[in-house]
C-alpha cells in the first residue's frame, strides 16, 4: 500500500487556524483512546474496546470537510470522525463505561450513538455495509426538499463484500444522491487481509462499476484527505452526485482490544508506526512547511490531556443504568407492556443479587 | 478421557466429520489462519488445508447461497456465522431458497449454519441475539441449540450427516464455561431429541440453551428450600421439536413452565404453550406459563442486561407460584 499510487487532491483551502484544529482533533482522538485503554484494563470498559490508532487522519481529514447541518454515519473506528462532528469525549467515556446517562442510556456499546437533531451523525448498527442505504435514504432526503446539505458514509474494506454495500451505493448513484462514501482500506477485515475480501486491486475501481467517480487517496495524509473530500462534497453539494473515495490505511491494532493481531507481522505494524503514522507527519509539516512552533503543539497536546482528564472524572461519577429503565423506548408511543408476572416487585432481587463479578465481555 | 469446554466439542466434531467425509467443508469469515472469532475452528486449516477450511468475504448471503449451491452438488458445507446476530443478513437466502430447496425443486441442501448465541455477556443489541423463533416459522429448515458437551458434539454430528438444513445455535456464554468429559470418540446424538436434564415429579420446566443451567440451579435451590421436586427438560432440538418427551412429562408433574432466553413475544414458549393445551389439557393442574427475556433490544449496560433477561431468582418465584396454585 504505497503512497504513490494516490490521487492527491485538490490544493487545500485550509487557514492556520483550520490546520491546528486537524491537528487537535486527532490529537484527542488518539488520547481518548489511550485513556479508554486504561480503563478497559481496569475493568470500567464493559464491553469491547476498538481503536483507531494509526487511523486518525482518515477520520479527521474526512469529517473536517463537512459543516455542522451534513450528515455523518461513522464506523467503529470513527471516534476521530464523531467527534470533529461534535460528539464530545465524555459521551464516548460514558459510553464505554455503560453509564445511566450515557448517550444511549445504556442501550448500545462504544460510538454506537447518534444525534440527528443537532450534530448530525447517526448511529450505526454492527451489521456492515447497512448504513450505506441509509445514509442514501437520508442523502436523497436532502435532495428531494433542496437542501444544500450532504451525506458521509464510512465504511471499511470488509463491508465493501456485503450486499448493503453494493444496494446502497448503487441506489444513492441512480438517484444522484449527494453522497460521499469513505471506504477506509486498513489492510485487515478483522484477519482477513483486503486480497481476501476483494479480487479488485483498488477498491476505488468499484466507483466505475456504479458510474460514479472512484478516487484513491493517502489515508494517512490528513491534508490530503481533506482535500479528496472537500472536492467529493463540492461535488455532491453541487448536484453531481455520490463519490467513492478510497483511503488506503493500516489498523494498527486488532480487531478489538482482545486480537492480539497475531496473523500481522510485528515488523509491518512497527513499520507503519515508524514510518507512516498520521500525526508523526502531519507535525512534521506543521512544523516544517507551515511553520508551527513546536511549543505551540505542546500547549494543544496540554490542553487536550485536561480535557480527556476532566472527561473522564465527570463520566468516572456517572451513575449506573437503572434495570426497569430498559423497558423504555422501544416504541414512540409507549407500549402497554405487561411486567413480568414472576418478578412482581421484585426486580430489584434480579439486579442486587444475580450479577457476579465476572462475565467476560463478548469477544469470547 | 480429559474434560474440554462445550467449544473444544464445537471444534472436535467438526475435525472429526471432516476426516469421516471428505464433502464436509467449513466456510466464515476469519475461520482459516484466525481460527475464527471464537476459535472454534482453531488448527482445522493447519489440519485441511484452505479448500476445506474456506475464508471468506464479509458476505453471509452469499455464503450460505454459494453453501446451497455445493450441496446440491454433493457437498457438505458448515457455515459459521461469526455471531449468530448475522444470520439476519442470511435470511432471505435461508428462508426462501434454502429451506424450500427440496420440496419445490427435490434439491438436496444438506447445509449446517452455525454461530455463537445469546446474551448475558454485555455483547449489546448486535453480539447477543437468540434468533431461533424467526426460523420456527420456516418448513424445511432444523433448528438444534445444545448446551451441554456432550450434546454440543453429538448434535454437531448428527446436523453434518442430516439430509436437510440444519440451523445449529451455541451459546456463547456457555463456550468456555461448561466442561464435561465426552463419552465416547463418535458419539451422535440425534436431532429431534429432547433430553431430561433432572428428574422430578412437581413440576417441569421446558427450556433450552443456556436457560438449562439456570432452570438447573433453580430446582436445586427449589429442592433445598422448599422440598419442591422440578423436573428440568432440555429440548435441545427447536424444529423439529420432541412433543413426545414434552407431553411426558406434562403428564408426569402436571404443572408446566416455559423458560427462554429470547424475546417472549413470539418466543418458542408460546408455540409449546399451544401444544401442551391441544394434547394436555386435562392433564393440568395449573396454567401454563412463561419466563422469558422483556420485549425489547438487548441492552448492554449490565443492570439493564440483568433485567431484560431471565434469571435464576425469576425461575425460583414462577416455579412457587405454579406449585402453590
Amino acid at each position: 500500500m504505497a503512497d504513490t499510487d494516490t490521487t492527491p487532491g485538490a490544493p487545500s483551502a485550509l487557514t492556520a487556524e483550520d490546520r491546528l484544529a486537524l491537528y487537535r482533533w486527532m490529537r484527542l482522538t488518539r488520547t481518548l483512546e489511550e485513556r479508554l485503554v486504561a480503563l478497559y484494563r481496569q475493568t470500567k470498559v464493559v464491553g469491547g474496546l476498538f481503536r483507531s490508532l494509526g487511523q486518525e487522519g482518515c477520520a479527521v481529514g474526512s469529517a473536517y470537510a463537512l459543516q455542522r447541518t451534513d450528515a455523518m454515519s461513522p464506523l467503529i473506528r470513527n471516534l476521530g470522525s464523531m467527534l470533529v462532528k461534535g460528539a464530545t469525549p465524555l459521551e464516548v467515556l460514558r459510553q464505554y463505561m455503560a453509564k445511566g446517562d450515557s448517550p444511549t442510556r445504556g442501550r448500545e456499546l462504544n460510538i454506537h450513538f447518534g444525534d440527528v437533531q443537532d450534530r448530525h451523525f447517526v448511529g450505526q448498527i454492527s451489521h456492515l455495509g447497512d448504513m450505506v442505504p441509509v445514509m442514501a435514504g437520508i442523502t436523497l432526503t436532502f435532495r428531494l426538499r433542496g437542501e444544500a446539505r450532504v451525506g458521509l458514509v464510512y465504511v471499511g474494506d470488509g463491508a465493501t463484500s456485503t450486499g448493503a454495500f453494493h444496494e446502497g451505493v448503487n441506489f444513492a448513484a441512480v438517484q444522484r444522491c449527494p453522497l460521499v462514501v469513505v471506504v477506509e482500506n486498513n489492510g485487515y477485515a478483522y484477519s482477513t487481509p483486503t486480497a481476501q475480501q476483494c479480487a479488485a486491486e483498488r477498491l476505488a475501481d468499484k466507483g466505475a462499476g456504479y458510474g460514479i467517480p472512484g478516487v484513491r487517496v493517502d489515508g494517512n495524509d490528513v491534508l490530503a484527505m481533506h482535500a479528496v473530500t472537500a472536492e467529493a462534497v463540492a461535488r455532491a453539494r453541487a448536484g453531481g452526485g455520490p463519490t467513492l473515495i478510497e483511503a488506503m490505511t493500516f489498523r494498527r491494532k486488532g480487531h478489538a482490544e482482545h486480537d492480539n493481531q497475531s496473523y500481522v507481522t510485528a515488523e509491518e505494524i512497527a513499520h507503519w508506526a515508524e514510518t507512516n503514522d498520521p500525526i508523526d507527519r502531519y507535525v512534521a509539516r506543521l512544523t516544517g512547511e507551515f511553520g508551527v512552533a513546536a511549543a505551540d503543539l505542546e500547549a494543544i497536546d496540554a490542553a487536550v490531556a485536561v480535557e480527556v482528564d476532566e472527561a473522564t472524572d465527570l463520566a468516572e461519577a456517572s451513575p449506573p443504568c437503572d434495570g426497569p429503565d430498559a423497558l423504555v423506548g422501544v416504541y414512540a408511543e409507549p407500549a402497554r407492556m405487561p411486567g413480568l408476572w414472576y418478578r412482581g416487585d421484585a426486580s430489584r432481587a434480579v439486579t442486587e443479587h444475580e450479577r457476579p463479578a465476572s462475565w467476560g465481555t463478548h469477544d469470547g | 478421557m480429559a474434560e474440554v469446554t462445550l467449544l473444544e466439542a464445537i471444534r472436535e466434531a467438526l475435525a472429526e466429520e471432516m476426516e469421516r467425509d471428505p464433502a464436509v467443508v467449513l466456510l466464515g469469515e476469519d475461520i482459516g489462519r484466525y481460527g475464527g472469532a471464537f476459535k472454534a475452528t482453531d488448527g482445522l486449516l493447519d489440519r485441511f488445508g484452505p479448500a476445506r477450511v474456506i475464508d471468506t468475504p464479509i458476505s453471509e448471503a452469499g455464503i450460505v447461497g454459494a453453501a446451497a449451491g455445493m450441496a446440491h452438488y454433493g457437498m457438505r458445507p458448515v457455515v459459521e456465522m461469526q455471531f449468530i446476530d448475522f444470520i439476519s443478513c442470511a435470511y432471505d437466502m435461508l428462508t426462501n431458497y434454502v429451506a424450500t430447496a427440496r420440496y419445490r425443486a427435490f434439491l438436496p441442501c444438506p447445509i449446517v449454519v452455525r454461530g455463537p448465541s445469546g446474551g448475558y455477556v454485555r455483547g449489546g443489541p448486535f453480539h447477543s441475539q437468540n434468533p431461533e423463533a424467526a426460523f420456527l416459522h420456516t418448513p424445511g429448515l432444523k433448528i438444534a441449540y445444545p448446551c451441554t458437551v456432550a450434546d454440543a458434539k453429538g448434535m454437531l454430528k448428527a446436523a453434518i450427516r442430516d439430509e436437510d438444513p440444519v440451523l445449529f445455535f451455541e451459546h456463547k456464554y456457555l463456550y468456555r464455561r461448561i466442561k464435561a468429559e465426552l463419552p465416547g470418540p463418535d458419539e451422535v446424538v440425534p436431532l429431534g431429541r429432547a433430553r431430561v436434564a433432572r428428574e422430578g415429579t412437581d413440576l417441569t420446566i421446558v427450556t433450552y440453551a443456556a436457560t438449562v443451567w439456570k432452570a438447573l440451579e433453580a430446582a436445586e435451590e427449589l429442592a433445598a428450600s422448599d422440598g419442591l421436586s422440578v423436573e428440568v427438560l432440555d429440548l435441545r432440538s427447536l424444529l423439529p421439536l420432541d412433543d413426545e418427551a414434552i407431553m411426558a412429562s406434562v403428564r408426569k408433574t402436571n404443572r408446566v413452565l416455559l423458560v427462554h432466553e429470547d424475546t417472549v413475544t413470539g418466543g418458542i414458549a408460546g408455540e409449546l404453550t399451544a401444544r401442551i393445551n391441544e394434547r394436555c389439557f386435562e392433564w393440568l393442574d395449573a396454567p401454563v406459563r412463561r419466563v422469558a427475556a422483556h420485549d425489547v433490544p438487548l441492552p448492554y449496560a449490565p443492570p439493564l442486561e440483568d433485567f431484560v433477561l431471565p434469571q435464576t431468582s425469576d425461575i425460583v418465584r414462577a416455579c412457587r407460584w405454579l406449585a402453590a396454585y
